[in-house]
């Protein structure tokens, strides 16, 4: 479950699970979170989860919000952001598994139905649905708002349903158990991102050079930085090297001949290239190497 | 009128890297211009049943429809072209299609897909849509995203309690607010627009816009747009490098050359001149 750590001059107070989908902090009581100290407003800022997304925003606070050392209103929390208010801080830690393995099934596609949007919001959560909104201005209050009990309807609802043939069509009778519902199935949504994240930044670690061999640039060279890179002269004979995690691969694009890779014409399919191939296409030669 | 002198359309579509089975559905006919593309939910093979109707059913129809009328003809009363009807009542039957099997069937229950149809006439193309999937048109260097999802990420952009960057962080990017076979009535959302010769319009799934951003989409296009085959193939594999954790579907539409409507000899001439 993602959570909050609550600490003062390097100090750690507290753990505090993000267990609802609205956390209030401030200097008063009745706050999920209290802070007894001056420097905190009565009700200093609140956290709104929207499933998987929690929201940070300040409620009009004397002395405000800030996260990672910037003044905020609103703010879309990302792991290990730090949120100051006073002498403490909080420190966010969505509690993602980089590659979850369940995050699958609860990446498959669900419909918001708009019928369940109609329907008044969950009256044990009325400020909930409202907060994110009000910071809004203008049109948009009806539609963020049913959304917003939707989705949480639909946080509630995924729970019993996760591994269930069905995942479409909630019906209006799990709002009631939102706010109450546990957390942790929603929790499991948050590895998918971190998940993509992972796997997007899984670029290959080897860096790899051309270098022209003919022509008047000769000498020159270019990093091959790009997920693509494409090589000759449109109409005439174009190739395009492809940069992968596996590595980096030559395909043909266009044009009657097909590139030379050390004196051999490649097939039609992406060909893999190994240090210090020479690739030879629309009359010139380029030699490909990897950078140490 | 056969387009197919004046459009390259090619698609690929693949289960990606995660999923044994592939929700996604696809079909075209060349010869009208017509493509398809639905992202089948639902669980066990209630997904790509609920995808496969609704491809199904529009490329009948369609086909049929368009053999015997013309798109561009504007009905008098309405003021209205022949395709944007066509468009509206064959997607309520393709949602009907769906709805009534989902609730007849309980192995079906719950169903439903999402719908990106492009229809090309006249140097037009009209353009429909029901939740995450996506048109992308390329024209000339600019790479821009013509339909606007009905997601809850999209409403919360639009809300403004999320920028574009943000949004990509999101973990909500599986919830769609319409979808085609949920409800007895859908309102598909429906453009036109005007088409150049060089564009290269691609339809896909969230297969391929959730693991490859935007950027890289359009510079695929860019690099292999002489090769669309290839360019095809090369989205579904950068989707599949990035983790291709839903299936992916393309479909790619360049256009080659002007495609005025109309039989007539002078505006056939008048075609030949421009």
């Amino acid at each position: 479950m993602a959570k909050l750590i609550l600490s003062m001059d390097g100090l750690v107070l507290k753990e505090i699970p993000l267990s609802k989908e609205r956390i209030t902090i401030g200097r008063k009581p009745h706050n999920d979170i209290q802070i007894d100290n001056l420097a905190v407003s009565g009700e200093h800022a609140v956290i709104v989860t929207i499933l998987a997304d929690p929201f940070l925003e300040d409620l009009g606070s004397t002395n405000g919000t800030f996260v990672n050392g910037k003044t905020v209103k609103k703010h879309f929390l990302q792991n290990n952001d730090v949120v100051e208010l006073g002498k403490y801080k909080l420190k966010y830690i969505s509690d993602v598994l980089p590659g979850a393995t369940k995050a699958a099934d609860f990446e498959k596609t669900m419909v918001l139905r708009p019928g369940a949007m109609r329907k008044p919001p969950d009256p044990t959560a009325p400020a909930a649905a409202a907060a994110p909104v009000a910071a809004v201005p203008g049109h948009v209050d009806t539609v963020p708002t049913g959304a917003h009990a939707d989705a949480a309807a639909l946080a509630a609802a995924g729970a019993p349903r996760s591994h269930a043939d069905t995942q479409i069509g909630i019906t209006a009778a799990s709002v009631a158990a939102t706010a109450a519902a546990p957390r942790s199935h929603t929790d499991t949504q948050v590895g998918i991102t971190a998940a993509s994240v992972a796997a997007a930044a899984a670029a290959p670690a080897r860096r790899a050079t051309l270098k022209l061999l003919s022509g008047a640039n000769a000498g020159k060279e270019m990093e091959l930085t790009k997920p693509l890179t494409t090589l000759g002269k449109p109409g005439v004979q174009v190739a395009v090297i492809t940069r992968r995690p596996q590595g980096f691969f030559i395909t043909h694009v266009e044009g009657a001949n097909k590139p030379i890779v050390n004196g051999n014409p490649i097939e039609l399919q992406a060909h893999a290239l190994n240090d210090r191939d020479v690739i030879e296409l629309a009359g010139v030669k380029v030699e490909f190497f990897f950078k140490p | 009128m056969d387009l197919r002198q004046a459009l390259e359309i090619v698609s690929h579509t693949d289960p990606g890297m995660v999923r044994t089975n592939n929700e996604d559905s696809i079909a075209s006919i060349p010869d009208k211009g017509l493509v398809v593309l639905a992202d089948g939910m639902g669980g066990y093979n209630a997904g790509e049943v609920a995808s496969g109707m609704a491809t199904t059913v529009l490329t009948t129809e369609l086909r049929q429809l368009l053999e015997d009328h013309a798109p561009n003809a504007v009905d008098p009363q309405s003021g209205q072209k022949a395709a944007l009807k066509m468009l509206q009542q064959q997607i309520a039957k393709a949602n009907t299609t769906i709805y009534r099997a989902a609730q007849s069937q309980p192995q079906y229950a719950g169903m439903g897909t999402t719908l990106v149809v492009a229809l090309f006439y006249d140097n037009k193309v009209m353009v429909a849509h029901i939740g995450d999937s996506r048109l992308y048109r390329m024209r000339g260097n600019e790479f821009s995203q013509v339909s606007k999802d009905h997601s809850l990420l999209q409403e919360q952009v639009d809300a403004g309690m999320l920028t574009k960057e943000q949004a990509k962080l999101s973990s909500n990017k599986n919830l769609v607010t319409r979808a085609l076979g949920i409800d007895p009535a859908v309102e598909a959302e429906i453009h036109e627009y005007e088409t150049r010769p060089g564009d290269i319009y691609l339809l896909c799934s969230d297969g391929l816009s959730d693991m490859v951003g935007d950027e890289d989409i359009g510079m695929t296009l860019q690099a292999l747009g002489a090769n669309l085959n290839l360019a095809a193939q090369q989205l579904v594999q950068m989707a599949n490098d990035n983790g291709g954790r839903d299936n992916i579907s393309v479909i790619l539409i360049k256009i080659l050359r002007e495609y005025p409507a109309g039989e007539g000899l002078a505006s056939k001439l008048f075609g030949w001149f421009r």
